[in-house]
């Protein structure tokens, strides 16, 4: 079945996000005025408002710092997934960034949070891929 | 800072025609019901509106549509705590002098309406939160719940959700206008079904149909209307992010920040406040906003709740009218805070009415728990 859910539509400054994505590779914009990582992507950093920033490779580990556990699908295009998780994960190099979680069977007990958690990608249409995460 | 207690009164409230469900209303429709209304309570009318604020449609399109050309003009939209925040900036037009008559309009048929609105493509929330499901405000608010459990016993939470749902509902059970009414027991809630883990349905706040409007204006106007004003003694607002995946911290709000200065604007402690009313669109919305406020510390709100603390006769009187929970919450619920404070603090609420309260303390909070607006009101 064609998919259906919503499309992200990359923008200027997210291009090399989407298109790392698309190779297998999750990146992040960086801050050089204090050296810190930053989500989401955008040209001028929401730490030091600094237009010294460049990309850096994401190491693709991260911890759950919180999820829950969709029962009643929200559009049309999660119906056959229900019940599937949303989550916020911690990344190595520190931001915090949206997610599901791709797990069997998402209960409490399967879904720790500070859990291990590794990047994988689902390839989503021909140009775009969305960076997901498992248990490590 | 400028001392503005008391300058500016809120002189009439009401809410559309009819709320809950009422097919074949649009949200304009409601906006405008509410208005004429409220500037009826107010012993006003649309040609002494000289102020226009709004949320959810511009103020251009409201403007329009109830015949006006304003000479102040507010679309600040924050969610639903937009409302709240509104009274703020009526507050500090009127004092500027740059309009002295202010209406404050709302309207939403949520869950009648014939179009949905579409989040802007190139938005932040649109790349990087929907594709992967956030979307809507049960699964947004259900994962800052959890964070909130695990940092301070999923067991002791979950029952103060509980407390909470179950005393909404029976302060709805006093208001005639509220669109749940039904009892609700503790088993009640724990056997809701699931939305999306950790919130039950009976987490949830209502999807209702619903206009309300509030006519606000200076002292000297306040002391002709014709009931008697309900003051603004002071204010705060601010908002910490947009999306929930970047909220700083899970289980607070800007509301430790505007609801201490909006109490210290107003000269007033948390302890001289009679009524709270507190922004509901789901029982854990209840729970991180009394903290933050400073009602209690940080995990203390389920010790806070407890024993129905907050239901008809409870010593904190809370969200009188039955809250989003129970009364109604069309989408942007934040203009029925206002709506109950002053009709409570005018002595106007039936069955429901506390003894004399004087202070009122309102908290919106708006978005993905990112806006607040604080504020609290009085009468003489």
């Amino acid at each position: 079945m064609a998919y259906n859910k919503p499309l992200p539509v990359p923008q200027g400054e997210s291009d090399v996000y989407w298109q790392k994505a698309k190779q297998g590779e999750l990146w992040l914009r960086n801050c050089k005025s204090c050296g810190n990582a930053y989500f989401y992507p955008r040209d001028i950093s929401p730490c030091c408002f600094s237009k010294d920033t460049d990309w850096i490779q994401a190491s693709g580990k991260a911890t759950l710092f919180t999820y829950g556990i969709v029962q009643r699908a929200p559009h049309p295009g999660f119906v056959d997934d229900v019940p599937f998780v949303t989550a916020v994960v911690e990344l190595e190099e520190g931001p915090k960034m949206a997610t599901n979680i791709v797990i069997e069977d998402p209960t409490p007990e399967n879904l720790q949070i500070g859990m291990a958690l590794e990047v994988v990608f689902e390839d989503i249409t021909d140009e775009l891929a969305l960076p997901k995460f498992k248990p490590a | 800072m400028t001392d503005l207690r008391k300058t500016v009164a809120i002189v009439g409230v009401d809410e559309s025609d009819e709320i809950g469900k009422v097919p074949d209303k649009s949200n304009l429709t409601h906006h405008a019901e509410a208005a004429y209304n409220a500037l009826e309570d107010a012993g006003m009318s649309m040609k002494d509106v000289n102020g226009l604020f709004t949320a959810g449609t511009s103020t251009l399109n409201l403007a329009e549509y109830l015949g006006i050309e304003p000479s102040f003009t507010d679309t600040t939209a924050v969610g639903g705590s937009s409302f709240i925040i509104h009274i703020a900036h009526a507050m500090a037009a009127i004092n500027a002098g740059y309009c002295d008559v202010a209406l404050v309009t709302h309207g939403e048929a949520g869950r009648s309406r014939r179009s949905r609105p579409g989040g802007d493509a190139a938005d932040p929330g649109s790349q990087f939160e929907t594709p992967y499901g956030f979307l809507g405000a049960p699964i947004n608010y259900a994962m800052a719940a959890r964070r909130y459990m695990h940092e301070y016993g999923e067991d002791k939470t979950r029952q103060a959700m509980a407390e909470v749902a179950v005393a909404t509902r029976k302060w709805a059970q006093l208001n005639p206008k509220a669109y749940m009414k039904d009892d609700m027991s503790f088993d009640d809630y724990h056997n809701s079904r699931w939305i999306s883990w950790p919130f039950h349905l009976l987490d949830c706040c209502l999807v209702t149909d619903a206009g309300g409007a509030y006519v606000i204006t200076s002292a000297e106007r306040a002391r002709d209307a014709k009931k008697k004003p309900v003051w603004v003694l002071g204010a705060a607002e601010s908002h910490d992010h947009n999306l929930i995946s970047q909220m700083p911290d899970l289980t607070r709000t800007v509301a430790k920040n505007t609801g201490p200065l909006a109490l210290e604007r107003s000269g007033v402690t948390h302890d001289d406040i009679d009524l709270a009313m507190i922004y509901d669109s789901f029982t854990y919305t209840v729970l991180a906003t009394l903290e933050s406020l400073g009602f209690c510390g940080p995990g203390e709100a389920p010790d806070f709740v407890a024993n129905q603390r907050t239901a008809p006769g409870g010593d904190f009187a809370m969200n009188t009218s039955g809250g989003g929970l129970s009364y109604t919450h069309s989408g942007m619920y934040g203009m029925f805070l206002v709506l109950e404070a002053v009709r409570q603090l005018r002595g106007e609420c039936g069955d429901r009415q506390l003894d004399d309260p004087k202070l009122c303390l309102i908290n919106g909070t708006g978005g993905s728990l990112s806006s607040t607006g604080t504020t609290v009101l009085a009468v003489d």
